[in-house]
């Protein structure tokens, strides 16, 4: 059909500006439901049109000024319909301003308002990821449930929980007033990078990288820091991002194997996520007065991407900037890797004592990485018999296919060497 | 919206706290009533008697039960409230969050049910 080539350009004007067309929509319409229903009868009426009379020459505006239209007649038919049961006239007519001025500016705003009302923090932390995937990054209801592993009901369900908690709380689109504002941009910080980490080493499931989720968090971080330019934690965090994500290609096997750092295939990393990453770390750190933790992990990935090959790494740095990071957000995960980097500058005894510090305080004996990387040390020392016992405690608490496979393959080395006859 | 905010803290320690302390406590409560009644938020506001003296109404198969308490199990005991009418949700807990007994309890915001 000759119609082919239209319908993907109609879809591809979809994808770039359904985010912008259904932000500013729920500004002129004051409700979520109301303004995804008028997006997609906007889209419907494209469908239909554009073939026939021509994609008009600002798709955005006219998909806008549509579905107003549609939530306008929605809205007089509702208004008509409850007069004639109640006999009461209704004041709900939709708060309309101008919506063909085509600024940028306007649109920006819009979007912002959205993703600073879906990263709000009366709602739960599950719920501002779910909501901010579904309405700022346009994933469909299914692809959302995927990735959470939950059936496409059970997101719905609180999807539907998420935005009636909005309307009943009163929670504003609006963008924080200032005094608030440093703040809020924090949490959303952190659902980008939750986002994210979920993408980057999923918590459960066959496969190690959710791609589509760490690209939608570096889509939400370019966003971010277009709207909100010049911010130490947003550069920071997108930076991180593209570093870690830099290296997606080597950190698994063809066959979906985890592959370690020092082990990976350094060719195979992504050279123009590199030198953009790496700009962003040092934009963020030379913003005086703020440091984000965010830009101190990005320049911790940062010296690993620089280095040659694993032996040139430069640990004694890496040693004092986990010691920064200590002081600006002391977590157990962060301990565990400061350990870790402790290891390859004054040898895996000293770090063992850290890490057996961190488990007897017994934040993190859940955290399957921890006993992970004391088997790893417990090895280099020889200890063989604990390192097995350590390898099995981590196989016990984690859930994801590929690194239960990379545990077992160390836990049957180990073996190999107890029950390997003494060679003379 | 009109929201209740309603103010939990734990009767033990408020009820420990010395004369001058309660003075300026309530000196505090005063203030902050006055500067919301001004910004044209306030609608209501009480101070609850202790836990110890609320008694609890249960009917049950039309039987009507009369019971001493709540017993507190939690730490934090609701001991007043604030009516408040607030453009939405940031304006309602920005002004929770003046209120003196945020320091040191907790205060919960409801959004009041709108009738449609």
């Amino acid at each position: 059909m000759s119609e082919g080539a239209g319908a993907s350009a109609i879809e591809e004007i979809f994808r770039l500006e359904a985010g912008r067309v259904l932000a500013t929509l729920i500004r002129l319409l004051g409700d979520f439901d109301l303004a995804e229903e008028a997006q997609q009868e906007a889209f419907a009426t494209a469908v239909e049109q554009w073939p026939l009379h021509g994609t008009p020459a600002n798709p955005r505006a006219w998909l806008i000024s549509t579905g107003r239209n549609k939530a306008i007649d929605r809205i007089r038919r509702d208004i008509l319909f409850r007069t004639k049961i109640s006999g009461e006239l209704g004041a709900v007519e939709p708060n309309i301003d101008a919506v063909d001025a085509a600024d940028e500016e306007v649109f920006g705003d819009d979007r912002l308002r959205l993703i600073f009302t879906c990263c709000h923090p009366a709602l739960n932390a599950e719920a501002q990821i779910a909501l901010t995937l579904r309405e700022v990054c346009g994933l469909s209801t299914q692809a959302v449930a995927r990735a959470f592993l939950v059936s496409e009901d059970t997101m719905a369900q609180r999807l539907v929980r998420a935005k009636k908690k909005i309307r009943d709380a009163g929670i504003p689109y609006e963008t924080p007033e200032p005094s608030v504002l440093e703040q809020r941009i924090e949490g959303v910080l952190a659902v980008v990078y939750g986002v994210f980490t979920e993408g980057y080493a999923a918590t459960v499931g066959v496969r190690l990288i959710d791609i589509e989720l760490c690209e939608e968090a570096i889509r939400l971080g370019r966003l971010l820091d277009t709207l909100l330019p010049d911010r130490a934690g947003v550069m920071g965090l997108l930076a991180l991002m593209l570093l870690h994500d830099a290296r997606r290609a080597s950190r698994t096997s063809d066959t979906g194997d985890v592959v370690l750092l020092e082990s990976q295939d350094r060719s195979r990393w992504d050279r123009r996520e590199i030198s953009e990453g790496l700009l962003l770390v040092d934009r963020s750190l030379s913003i005086r007065g703020q440091v984000s933790s965010y830009a101190v992990q990005a320049a911790i990935a940062a010296l690993h991407v620089r280095a040659e090959d694993s032996s040139a790494t430069d640990w004694p740095q890496i040693v004092g900037l986990y010691e920064v990071l200590l002081r600006l957000q002391p977590t157990p995960v962060i301990e565990l890797n400061h350990a870790v980097a402790v290891s390859m500058v004054d040898g895996p005894a000293r770090a063992l004592d850290l890490i057996d510090s961190l488990a007897a305080r017994g934040r993190v004996t859940q955290y399957h990485l921890l006993h992970a990387a004391r088997g790893r040390l417990l090895q280099k020392l020889g200890r063989l018999k604990e390192a097995r016992q350590a390898y099995n405690a981590a196989l016990s608490t984690t859930l994801l296919e590929p690194e239960r496979r990379f545990l077992a393959a160390r836990i049957a080395a180990i073996q190999g060497i107890c029950e390997a006859p003494v060679s003379g | 919206m009109n929201y209740l905010l309603l103010i939990y803290t734990n009767e033990a320690e408020f009820m420990g706290l010395g004369e001058t302390a309660l003075q300026k406590l309530v000196g505090e409560y005063a203030d902050f009533t006055k500067s919301i009644v001004q910004a044209g938020n306030f609608k209501a506001a009480d101070r609850l008697n202790p836990v110890s003296s609320a008694s609890t109404v249960r009917v049950r198969n039309g039987k009507t039960m009369i019971t001493d308490g709540p017993f507190a199990e939690t730490r934090e005991q609701l001991g007043g409230y604030y009516l408040i009418d607030a453009k939405n949700l940031d304006e309602a807990t920005a002004i929770a969050a003046r209120i003196p007994g945020a320091r040191f309890g907790s205060i919960e915001v409801r959004p009041v049910w709108q009738m449609t």
